[in-house]
């Protein structure tokens, strides 16, 4: 049994209440949602918090909703909820294709989608969904609420545009008719995190790409985007020559490093094949063929 | 309305039945060491050296002590006092204990603390103060010899290397001369990296010394509880019979369990020290990082073979890495275990192989996972190279397997290397397997596929099928052959019959999830006609059994299992005499039936083996010379081991986009003797083909050259899951053994010895490279298919 250092506990009631202890604790505090990236830290004594916060019981933040055209998705949605979301499904596919091969089912019945976007593992792979997407985040005080895009949110690994008395509250993704999007992992083992993934989403509009979003986990690329590949499908036919042009900017636009899960050459790769995978199934998608959501 | 339906009633011997230990596992009930909770018990915990290779300059535990809840802190210095600080290892090297002069890897046992409770005696870990001169690291085996290497092994008079041994079989000049006039000859360099059992249940001990009666009870995670018990003895100078080991229910070994590691004697002198009952439980980490790996072989490989492919040679160079201390679980004569079995199920002309042991800063161990002493590198050599040669001469791997199998009427069959196959059928097990896979559809289809113009987007599955054929060398052995640390390799066994016709069998073997309370009970059962479910099978308490030397090697079946059907076969001798008292008739007339003796000719006139265990324990006039009491034992030396086989056919689609490796089919075909439980022998099957096919594909316990360990958790060092296994397809012959009692060859390692170089054949065939070494991730795939494939044991900076 791996032992954590002595942690005090606090349970949050609501919203207010999280924000006002986190306030009231100061910085050595830290939130504790689904525990599955906090827990193993603490276990192994990387992670010290000197008290734990724990939001579990604040059920009114796990919804995934459609309003005011996004689709909304509250801080303690549970992974699982967002892989078995028909709406989610629905106008996000890449969602549930992420979801499908994060972690195991233990993992996901109680890791949030908050969770994974405040830890920022640079592996993580709703990171790179929220960042295809283009989503933006809602994070509160306990004096204000401010909506910040994905590329403002993550701040390089492990550090997010959420402060020490604030939270992440809510996840905000415009829907766009016309769009379709995919997931592309390669892990070494299913509930393995990834060696490579790449998610993309693409609106054709009259047969051309009108909008397109590339997001990469675990190859180093900065805010989980590659902005160059994604410009470069911008007004082209969504073609073969297309993608692989923007595979090929993807690879060149990450920065792998090596590890136990793969050298950085085939991170790199990764990239460029697995950038290619998803294009090609997204576009499939907004053209209305292939796996297309069930409604 | 549905009716249940009942459950088929269980074999009065042989046959399939359900478990009768699952009753209380799938309960939750059963009981491992971390369940055993003692009145005032306190529990221990280990500080670990965090560097690979340093000396220890000074160590302050004053902080420790003063915690509040601690009651002892013990470094290698207190152990020092005691004359504990060193322990021999089961290698005929010794190990420390607690590090008194140098850590030499990273997990080494540096100080242990026993407090109150769990946590405090973790936190108190940190208040030790150790300051460490760091020395460099030898973390590459095939560096370990250079002249410029820093030696590890100080602590050893006059060591001025790392070198710890030298050792070779099979005729060297033969060999050369096969070679000389070859027509073909294949060379390849392969490594079987480092790997660990990671059994579920960690390692742990609970130890208390009873001050009043000067007994020592250890309840602890071991394969082997006499042979700890003997060696405590030697090692701690108590008394053997004031020394009780209970290795309670054990939640997994693969040899994992076998050695004695420094926490169990730590858990001892905590105990000694306090005068309270103290535990000590591991956690994955240092499961992983510090306790028994396996394999660590770097193999040098040449197999000469005529243009048509008939094989005359194998030479083989090994250089294997043995860790910080030579600490590996092995008959003593065989310093590289059973390898010398590497020219596999062939008839060659000759075989030489050379093995050099080495030191590294690496955890200790090299003789575990289901690898039967060292078969697993073994096979997965000769099945590799006899793949290479494939590729050399265009032939397709299985038949050139085909035509080199030994044939059934070669048996017994002497082998180069001096090993005395008992029997078998080897063809007949390979087109079996050829049978249930299709192997002439699948290749067809692999041809198809290869014409098959490429679709538009994503590639094309490459589609690859692998063979392998092994031979397995178990049931460890004959006693004038074998022993560990000159402890004989021979299993006792006792069986009892109760007056009312009940039994217990008590076994020297500890189970830790093989079935023995079912298999043992089994073995009674076929032998005396006693229903299993009446037969109650004791096991694992040092005080209640007969010495032996515990389950690993696959050996239960084959030692422990032919002591019990020779003493449950005495008791139906002794049973016989009872009869012929009963119905006073002579012996000679008697005749047996499962679970009866009749006069032969009048089978009316009969006693059944429970009237007869009452007679033995009643008033009844005994003939003479036989004793009351229905009861035997027995002591086993096996004349020989024991060789079952097997042929396996994997077949794997690859993307040749990432690399990723997806196992489609597996087919397994075991030949292990008459099997006593069908389900059981599958169970192990099946679990060892997971096995294999994780250190095919993922598992690996790699370094840095910091020497920092890679593969100390889950997150790193990958198990495989369902989702990787497919459906495994089982097939088997039966060639029983000869010279075992019951014809049992053993079956525990089978398929972990016989499967990785399926999963490796099937990977190289899918892709067209000659060869990659394991574990074959998907980068590791992807750069092979680039000719650039990686080096699995070492991350370079
Ligand atoms: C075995 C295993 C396998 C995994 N595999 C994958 C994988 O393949 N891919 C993948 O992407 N992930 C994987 N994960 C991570 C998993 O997705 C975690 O659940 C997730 O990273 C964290 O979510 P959580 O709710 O558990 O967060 P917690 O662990 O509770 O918290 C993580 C951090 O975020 C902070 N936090 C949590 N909620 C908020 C909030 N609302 N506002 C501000 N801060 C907050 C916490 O204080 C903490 O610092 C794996 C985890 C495990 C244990």
């Amino acid at each position: 049994m791996q032992v954590p250092a002595p942690v005090e506990y606090e349970r949050a009631r609501s919203v207010e209440d999280a924000l006002a202890l986190l306030e009231r604790r100061g910085p050595e505090a830290r939130l504790l949602a689904g525990g599955h990236s906090l827990l193993p830290m603490m276990k192994l004594r990387l992670a010290r918090p000197q008290v734990l916060i724990d939001v579990n019981e604040l059920s009114d933040l796990a919804y995934i909703r459609v309003e005011g055209g996004d689709l909304r998705i509250g801080a303690m949605a549970r992974h699982r909820d967002l892989l078995e979301s028909p709406v989610a499904w629905e106008h996000f596919p890449i969602m549930r294709e992420a979801e499908t091969v994060i972690a195991d089912p233990l993992v996901r019945n109680r890791g949030t989608v908050g969770g994974s976007l405040c830890q920022a593992d640079p592996n993580e792979d709703l990171s790179a969904v929220f960042a295809a997407l283009k989503a933006q985040a809602v994070i509160r005080s306990t004096s204000e609420s401010r909506v910040v895009s994905m590329d403002q949110f993550h701040q390089g690994p492990y550090t997010t545009a959420v402060g020490p008395a604030e939270m992440l509250v809510e996840l905000r993704v415009p829907i766009r008719p016309g769009s379709g999007s995919a997931y592309e992992k390669v892990e070494r083992r299913v509930g393995d995190w990834p060696v490579g993934a790449a998610g993309a989403f693409l609106r054709l509009d009259a047969g051309r790409v009108a909008e397109a979003g590339i997001g990469l986990a675990a190859v180093g690329a900065e805010h989980f985007r590659v902005p160059a590949a994604e410009e470069s499908l911008v007004g082209e036919e969504p073609v073969e020559e297309a993608f692989t042009e923007a595979g090929r900017l993807a690879a060149e636009g990450c920065h792998p490093v090596t590890d136990q899960r793969g050298p950085a050459d085939y991170k790199r790769h990764l990239a460029y094949e697995l950038t290619r995978r998803a294009l090609r199934r997204a576009a499939a998608r907004a053209r209305g063929e292939g796996d297309q959501p069930c409604r | 309305m549905t009716t249940a339906e009942a459950p088929p009633a269980n074999p009065v011997g042989f046959g399939r039945m359900t478990r009768k230990e699952d009753a209380r596992f799938v309960r939750g009930k059963g009981t491992y060491v971390d369940d055993v909770v003692l009145p005032g018990m306190l529990h221990g915990a280990v500080l670990r050296s965090n560097l690979a290779h340093a000396r220890i300059v000074s160590m302050d535990t004053s902080a420790a002590e003063a915690h509040p809840k601690v009651k002892a802190v013990i470094t290698g210095k207190t152990l020092e006092g005691l004359k504990l600080a060193w322990m021999p290892s089961l290698s005929h090297d010794v190990v420390p204990v607690l590090a008194t002069d140098k850590v030499r890897y990273q997990g080494q046992e540096v100080a242990f603390v026993v407090a109150e409770d769990r946590y405090s005696a973790r936190d108190a870990l940190e208040l030790i103060e150790v300051d460490y001169e760091p020395l460099p690291p030898v973390m590459d085996a095939r560096e370990a010899l250079s002249p410029g290497s820093a030696v590890i092994r100080d602590d050893i008079e006059g060591k001025a290397d790392n070198h710890i041994f030298d050792w070779e079989a099979g005729d060297r000049s033969a060999t050369d001369q096969v070679f000389e006039r070859a027509e073909v000859v294949v060379t390849q360099d392969m490594l079987y990296p480092r790997v660990h059992p990671a059994p579920m249940e960690t390692c742990g001990a609970v130890a208390h010394m009873d001050k009043v009666s000067g007994k020592l009870t250890i309840w602890c995670t071991t394969q082997a509880p006499h042979a700890h018990r003997t060696l405590y003895a030697l090692v701690a100078g108590l008394p053997e019979h004031k020394i009780r080991v209970i290795s309670p229910d054990i939640g997994g070994g693969f040899g994992n369990k076998v050695g004695i590691y420094p926490g169990y004697v730590l858990a001892v002198v905590g105990s000694i020290l306090t005068g309270a009952p103290v535990k000590w439980t591991e956690d994955r980490s240092e499961n992983l990082m510090s306790t028994s790996f396996a394999r660590d072989y770097h193999m040098h490989g040449e197999i000469a073979s005529t243009r048509d492919g008939r094989i005359t040679g194998l030479r083989v160079k090994v250089l294997a890495d043995h860790g910080a201390f030579n600490n590996t679980a092995q008959p003593s004569k065989f310093p590289a275990g059973f390898f010398h079995v590497f020219t596999g199920s062939y008839d060659l002309e000759a075989a030489h192989c050379e093995v050099t042991g080495v030191y590294t800063n690496k955890a200790p161990g090299g003789v575990a996972y289901a690898c039967s002493f060292r078969v697993t590198e073994a096979v997965y050599l000769v099945e590799r190279m006899v793949d290479c040669l494939a590729d050399e001469l265009g032939m397709d791997p299985a038949e050139l397997r085909l035509k080199n199998l030994l044939r059934p009427e070669q048996f017994p069959y002497m082998s180069k290397t001096g090993w005395e196959y008992d029997s078998g059928d080897y063809p007949r097990a390979l087109r079996l397997a050829m049978d249930i896979a299709g192997y002439e559809q699948l290749r067809a289809e692999q041809e198809r596929r290869r014409r098959a113009p490429a679709p538009q987007g994503a590639p094309a599955p490459l589609m690859g099928i692998g063979v392998s054929f092994f031979t397995e060398t178990v049931g460890a052995g004959p006693r004038k052959h074998m022993d560990i640390l000159g402890l004989g390799m021979a299993d006792g066994a006792e069986v009892r019959v109760h007056p009312t016709g009940k039994a217990v069998v008590r076994l020297s073997v500890q189970t830790q999830g093989q079935g023995h309370e079912t298999t043992f009970a089994q073995i009674v059962a076929e032998q005396l006609g006693i229903p299993p479910e009446d037969i109650e099978v004791v096991h694992g308490d040092t005080d209640n059994t007969p010495f032996g030397l515990g389950t690993y090697g696959s050996r239960s079946t084959p030692v422990s299992g032919a002591a019990v059907a020779v003493a449950a076969r005495r008791v139906r001798d002794k049973a016989r005499l009872i009869a012929s008292a009963m119905l006073e008739v002579d012996p000679d007339d008697l005749e047996w039936e499962k679970g009866r003796w009749f006069v032969r000719g009048n089978p009316t006139s009969a006693r059944t083996i429970q009237e007869i265990a009452l007679a033995a324990h009643g008033p009844l006039e005994l003939p003479e010379g036989v004793e009351g009491h229905l009861d035997a034992q027995c002591v086993y030396d096996p004349p020989n081991l024991t060789y079952p086989y097997g042929a396996y056919i994997c077949v794997v689609d690859v993307d040749p986009g990432t690399g990723v490796v997806k196992v489609r089919r597996f087919v397994a075909v075991d030949d292990c003797g008459p099997r006593i439980n069908p389900m059981i022998v599958e169970g192990q099957v099946h679990g060892g083909l997971a096995d294999g096919l994780g250190m095919a594909l993922m598992q690996v316990i790699a370094f840095d050259t910091d020497g920092n360990c890679l593969g100390g958790s889950f997150m790193d060092y990958l198990l495989p899951t369902s989702m990787e296994c497919p459906s495994w397809e089982l097939g088997e012959t039966v060639t029983p053994s000869p010279h075992h009692p019951l014809g049992c060859k053993g079956v525990g390692e089978s398929a972990t010895v016989g499967s990785p170089a399926a999963v490796v054949n099937a990977v190289m065939d899918a892709i067209g490279v000659r060869h990659a070494d394991m574990p074959l991730t998907p980068a590791q795939v992807w750069r092979a298919m680039q000719g650039r494939p990686l080096r699995t044991d070492l991350a370079l900076a």
